[in-house]
């Protein structure tokens, strides 16, 4: 290999200029009128413009400062790189009047650029090394090392959760708590068809919609109980599920997406106006909240419908945490369900399908397996936990209506799968944490969650395509995954472990 | 009869929109055999952009209608196709090699960037254009009062449909750039090869899918005088509907596509109920791609392995 010769600042000066200025000019097509008018209502009801070209200057000086520094760096100038990273913070911070959301913009941008400099700085290239491992690589291992301790951390997590209500009894976090576990729960259920089988179910709110229409429409007009209806939920939400995979299951990837996308939005539809049935878009209200299994409810009154209340029961004090921490328990009890089958089915014969499924159907269909049955499967099963999650959101929040089953919560859930690790169950619980949790937490950026989110899923899927805590490494192997006696002698050693 | 007319009339338009959008469906489809699941954002920012160059014309004065409708016409066409190259770049070129969902995946969650950016900058209100281009001619009149008309508008929305379309048959037909578009349709490796630059005719490919999408948001907007940032989710799926039941892939069928589903929602609109067109139209959806999942003019697609 001939000796790697340091470009010289004449070579490439003019190539990250050019580039610097092309960034620069389409950021300045791109920001001109998006950002730069403002389209306000003026007299008469008509609108008017109002101009921000000061935000489009910003916008335009940052991306050209910014690019410029990832450009030198990549060319083998890492110190220009860091100076400029370092420059663009310290103009975000000190330059005198800059909006929170510019500041904050240009002191991620300059960090970004900043380390990436650092990065090349501290390991820089050399022909005789072996070359430094990427983000990506890092990544990898880190994906790898939850996964080998999964035990520890799901028995110190569950430990967590179930500590959790002692730990900040307050109704806030508890509200929180459940949340998150709900969307964890839906996670975990729409893993077994994006993450094990490979399908991408764009519309799962669907069976979430079902499940709670079911508990609800049911407790309305029959008036039965949440106890029975959490099994039929499930079951009719499976049979949904059923019904629609059956004609689509035979579908390619992509055109699979669209279509549960469709029969999703076609749900979503009818309930909002088939108003006779359904109430329309007002949706159902005062729908009944559970019981204590059918032993005891949570009033204040010492009895109620001819039932003990839960604290008069137990000898306990009154507080309306009671009901709250019971929904909690068992948003959990019912997630960890779902995380529990799944982890099972991983090891069936059905579970194993799936995986070789994802990996390569065409493969998979000629080994003999019936690719549509546990497509079916995973679909039926998978809307089966959505519907089990909808009666509960139902009993919870006491008042469902067709806003609740948009696209938008489908793409919620399917984010915290892919930006989780498409098949992996801890990733779930981190991403539902992140994305429910962190923007409850800062309610000022609340406004700026679907911008962040979109960015995020768009940034984790050029960064790593499988998800943040993806590590395919399937759940059998044969040889228990390694082969005895070290390497074979006609292969290298890093093709033989793992994958 | 009278009643059918409009209904045709309307259809036709409505068909015409959906046309221009199907077509950025099925470019980039044939190309790169992805969903480019943001186009429909994509046209939603160049109805925008189209308002604004309205807006910002009426406040310089210009007053000539031709003038304003042409200037806007190629700012938002130019502006809008700054977007779809920037969106290529960002989110799909990175991940061109990556497993099959990856593309699908990241174009969501461009879907919802660009929403929600919208959102942010220029409110979550509906924003309103007065109408541009008044008046129309009366077809044919019934004894109770019911007239059949067309207006001057969707004139307009027709001619300029044709006109596009005709131009860009012949750009993909008969020049070199159309000529290179086709050969990465059918082999990007061979194409590049012998010499195609392929990333740069994916990237065009987007910017003309995109310029198309701006010319169907200007007269979205003229047309329902109403645009707002979620705008794009509904009529992009319709579009790639369309683009589906023409048969993926084929820029005739997409148009055809456009046309169909346009007349199936005016005359299940018209005919039996407002609520449930877009159930209509999702329905179509289903069956096609159940049924003939080639669409109507599509080659039946073989799997390799």
């Amino acid at each position: 290999m001939a000796a790697v010769q340091r470009p010289s600042m004449d070579d490439v000066l003019p190539r990250v200029g050019r580039e610097a200025a092309l960034a620069g000019l389409v950021t300045l097509a791109l920001t001109a009128t998006m950002v730069g008018l403002h389209t306000v209502p003026g007299a008469q009801s008509r609108l008017t413009l109002e101009f921000r070209f000061g935000d489009v200057l910003m916008a335009v000086v940052l991306v050209f400062f910014g690019r410029m520094a990832l450009a030198f760096t990549r060319e083998g100038f890492p110190a220009y790189g860091l100076g400029i990273g370092v420059l663009i913070v310290a103009g975000s911070l000190l330059y005198p009047g800059l909006p929170t959301v510019v500041e904050i913009m240009g002191v991620g941008a300059g960090a970004i650029v900043g380390i990436n400099a650092v990065w090349r700085l501290a390991r820089p290239m050399r022909p005789d090394r072996p070359p430094p491992k990427t983000s990506a690589q890092l990544m990898d291992d880190v994906a790898a090392w939850v996964q080998r301790q999964s035990v520890v951390i799901g028995v110190v997590g569950v430990a967590f959760a179930i500590a959790l209500p002692f730990l900040f009894p307050d109704r806030s976090s508890i509200d929180l708590a459940t949340l998150v576990m709900t969307y964890i729960m839906l996670g975990w259920g729409l893993n077994i068809v994006v993450g094990l089988a490979g399908l991408l179910d764009l519309g799962y709110v669907a069976f979430y919609a079902v499940g709670a229409y079911s508990y609800g429409l049911l407790a309305q007009y029959f008036d039965f109980s949440f106890w029975l209806c959490l099994p039929l939920a499930g079951l009719l939400a499976a049979f949904a599920g059923l019904i629609l995979g059956f004609p689509v299951l035979r579908l390619r990837g992509d055109y699979f997406a669209i279509v549960t996308l469709g029969f999703g939005e076609i749900i979503r539809v009818v309930l909002q106006n088939w108003s006779s049935f359904t109430g329309g878009p007002d949706g159902i209200a005062s729908i009944p909240r559970p019981s204590f299994f059918g032993i005891a409810e949570f009033t204040s009154a010492p009895e109620a419908d001819g039932l003990p209340s839960f604290h008069t029961l137990f000898g306990l004090e009154f507080t309306p945490l009671h009901r709250l921490i019971f929904l909690y328990y068992l948003i959990l009890i019912l997630a960890l369900v779902v995380n529990a089958v799944s982890l099972r089915i991983r090891r069936l014969p059905l579970g194993r399908s799936w995986e070789a499924l994802r990996e390569d159907d065409v493969a998979c269909q000629s080994l003999g397996i019936n690719r549509r049955n546990i497509k079916l499967a995973a679909f039926t099963i998978s809307a089966m936990f959505g519907g089990f999650a909808g009666s509960f959101f139902a009993t919870r929040q006491g008042f469902i209506s067709p806003e609740s089953f948009t696209f938008i919560e489908s793409a919620i859930v399917l984010a915290i799968v892919v930006l989780g690790g498409m098949g992996s169950q801890t990733g779930v619980v981190l991403a539902a944490i992140l994305i429910i949790g962190m923007p409850e937490l800062f309610r000022e950026l609340e406004e700026y969650r679907m911008l962040i989110f979109g960015a995020a899923m768009v940034i984790i899927m050029v960064w790593r395509p499988r998800g943040l805590l993806a590590h395919r490494v399937p759940t059998v192997t044969l040889h228990g995954g390694r082969r005895k006696g070290g390497p074979s002698p006609g292969q290298r050693p890093e093709q033989v472990p793992a994958e | 009869m009278e009643y059918f007319l409009q209904q045709v009339i309307n259809g036709l338009t409505l068909g015409a929109i959906y046309g221009l959008i199907a077509i950025g469906y099925t470019m980039v489809y044939g190309i790169i055999g992805m969903i480019n699941f943001a186009h429909g954002d994509i046209f939603m920012i160049g109805a925008f952009i189209s308002l604004m160059g309205f807006l910002l014309l009426g406040l310089l004065g210009v007053g000539w209608l031709p003038l304003t409708l042409l200037i806007v016409l190629i700012a938002s066409m130019m502006l809008t196709a700054a977007y779809g190259w920037t969106v290529e770049r960002l989110a799909y070129r990175p991940l061109r090699g990556s497993f099959r969902l990856a593309p699908l995946i990241s174009a969501i969650g461009m879907s919802l960037f660009l929403q929600n950016y919208v959102q942010l900058l220029q409110g979550a209100r509906a924003k309103p254009l007065p109408p541009v281009i008044e008046g129309g001619f009366e077809l044919m009149r019934r004894p109770d009062g019911f007239t059949a008309t067309i207006s001057y508008l969707q004139i307009l929305i027709i001619l300029l449909t044709v006109v596009l379309m005709i131009a860009f048959t012949f750009l993909i037909q008969r020049t070199s750039l159309g000529r290179q578009q086709r050969s990465c349709e059918q082999d990007k490796t061979m194409a590049a090869l012998i010499g195609v630059n392929v990333d740069r005719t994916i990237s065009i490919t987007f910017v003309m899918g995109a310029a198309l999408a701006a010319v169907a948001g200007l007269v979205y907007l003229m047309r329902y005088g109403v645009i707002d940032f979620f705008e794009g989710f509904l009529v992009g799926i319709k579009a790639f509907t369309a683009a589906v039941l023409g048969g993926i892939g084929s820029l005739p069928g997409a148009m055809l596509g456009g046309l169909l589903i346009g007349m199936i929602e005016a005359l299940w609109s018209g005919y039996f109920s407002v609520q449930y067109k877009d159930v209509a139209v999702f329905g179509v959806l289903v069956l096609v791609l159940i049924f003939r999942p080639s669409g109507l003019l599509g080659k039946p697609e073989i799997e390799k392995v």
